[in-house]
């Protein structure tokens, strides 16, 4: 029976001893280690939002950069095109330049050459009329060189218009 | 022990080493032929003490002789060598059965020795009626087994507890290491899963060192009492007394603690007809008492039960007084040790965890 009786000595012992230690660990033993663990563990959650936090950023910096990057090909790519079609242009030009140029050249060789062609017919008729000439006066004079040809002569004439 | 058994030297040891630690008394009792009372021996060993047996037979083997502190007209101080050494008388009680009682020497002369309380002597004697002392009992403060203990089980708490707060002051709130690596999941247990799981989240802080301390005290001294010899041996936590301080302690935490809402439920429960509240009015007040009524049960009756079964199955080598039963009773013994550890640990967390319960329901605000 005297086993679940409270001895009076043992409870006043307990009493003592228990508040005593209550008092000393709560000052001395709880109050550093839980404000340490909770420090650290604020700590710790703080460095876990800020890697959250940075691991955004990083990915929204990522995601910028890729955008940059893609513009700056897009840039690229249109300013090769307008390179590409500012030299093709460049060519063309100077292409259809160059034929017109040529076109020219050959218009004034052309109207160059028909004047050397009229000048030369030009000299060439004139030479061939002094000739024809020349040859006609040779002739007329062979023709009227003695009496029978002069009267030959008039006699053909006469025979012509006789004809007529 | 006469008996040589061809047991593995390793096995002998042990079981030499868990005889030697507290019954020592078998060797004794095979000299003197006296009859191995099973009963008595492990109510002498759940119970308190005013000596503490460390070896040789139970009577004039060796023991640590504890101070008497008795206030009897005045402060009383002497040795309980006194009592132990003193004049050895002995009585039928109920049952027939021989009762010893002791009178002590010198100073002790008016105080007598039975089953470890103290009386005062009228005319050189106790006087039996009934199979009971008439004589009174002086009021007894004496350090005995349990105080020892007691005293022995706080300052390990604060060595320890001191050793991993010096850790944390030394290096600040950093990754803890040695015995602060062992201990930090468990205050942090204490803290999460016993106060804030179960108290207001704006107000746990304030009970987490009461919790603490109570976790702590208790597992600690669960531990030391499955140690068979000094520093343990003593059973602390399994007596009533301790038990007691430590559920009044909560009833005083929760009742003090208790806000407008906890009172209007016992004393006024929102929500029923009347008639019904004055009939619940004594049930609640009951109630408030009945739970820390069971937390002191609780804690008695596993720690109490778990070194009787240890001392029962033990004492199986001294009933049959031959040493190859300690193949069957030192594994038996040692299962329940170890289940006895988680038994330490288990009740150190339930009676922590029903305090935060009961603070928890008594700080509680009304939602409706």
């Amino acid at each position: 029976m005297d086993l679940v009786l409270p001895d009076f000595g043992l409870l006043f012992w307990t009493g003592l001893v228990f508040c005593c230690l209550l008092f000393l660990l709560a000052k001395f033993a709880w109050k550093p280690i839980l404000t340490a663990v909770n420090t650290r563990e604020q700590k710790i959650t703080e460095a876990l939002e800020l890697a959250e936090k940075t691991k955004s950023e990083m990915q929204s910096l990522q995601a910028e950069n890729e955008k940059i990057i893609k513009e700056a090909r897009a840039e690229r790519d249109s300013i090769l095109k307008e390179a590409k079609e500012a030299a093709n242009r460049m060519i063309e030009d100077a292409k259809s330049k160059s034929k017109i140029e040529a076109e020219k050249i050959v218009e004034a060789a052309r109207l160059s050459i028909n004047n050397e062609k009229a000048a030369a017919m030009a000299e060439l008729k004139t030479h061939v009329a002094a000739l024809s000439l020349e040859i006609a006066e040779k002739v007329v004079r062979g023709e009227l060189a003695s009496d029978d040809k002069q009267k030959a002569l008039a006699d053909k004439l006469a025979g012509d218009i006789n004809l007529n | 022990m006469q008996k040589a058994i061809n047991f593995p030297l390793l096995v002998q040891k042990i079981m030499l080493f868990i005889a030697f630690s507290a019954f020592i008394n078998f060797s004794y009792a095979n000299k003197s032929e006296e009859k191995f009372n099973v009963s008595e021996m492990i109510m002498h060993h759940i119970k308190d003490a005013h000596e503490w047996h460390l070896f040789g037979p139970e009577h004039g083997g060796t023991s640590i002789y504890l101070p008497i502190i008795i206030i009897d007209n005045g402060l009383k101080t002497f040795n309980s060598s006194l009592f132990y050494h003193g004049i050895k008388k002995s009585f039928k009680d109920d049952s027939g059965s021989e009762q010893h009682y002791l009178i002590g020497k010198g100073e002790a002369s008016n105080y007598a020795l039975l089953h470890e309380k103290i009386y005062k002597l009228k005319s050189g004697e106790l006087h039996i009626h009934k199979g009971h002392p008439l004589n009174a009992k002086a009021l007894d403060f004496s350090i005995t087994k349990n105080v020892l203990s007691l005293f022995m089980g706080a300052f390990l708490i604060l060595v320890i507890l001191f050793s991993v707060a010096r850790f944390y002051k030394k290096n600040g709130a950093v990754a803890p290491k040695g015995i602060a690596k062992f201990l930090e999941p468990i205050i942090v247990m204490v803290r999460d899963d016993i106060a804030k799981a179960n108290i207001d989240k704006h107000k746990y802080q304030k009970y987490v060192p009461y919790l603490l301390t109570v976790f702590f005290f208790i597992w600690l001294n669960n531990m030391l009492g499955l140690i068979p010899f000094l520093p343990g041996g003593a059973n602390l936590t399994g007596n009533i007394s301790v038990t007691l301080f430590l559920a009044v302690c909560t009833l005083l935490v929760t009742v003090f603690s208790g806000n407008k809402n906890y009172w209007g439920h016992v004393f006024w429960m929102p929500g029923v007809p009347v008639p019904m509240k004055f009939f619940m009015m004594p049930i609640e007040l009951i109630g408030v008492l009945t739970k820390p009524f069971a937390l002191m049960i609780r804690l008695f009756a596993n720690i109490t039960a778990g070194h009787i079964i240890v001392l029962a199955l033990i004492s199986i080598i001294f009933i049959n007084k031959n040493m190859a039963w300690g193949g069957l009773s030192v594994p038996m013994a040692l299962f329940i040790s170890i289940l006895e550890l988680l038994v330490a640990f288990l009740q150190a967390f339930l009676f922590s965890m029903l305090s935060a319960l009961f603070i928890g329901a008594a700080v509680e605000e009304a939602h409706h």
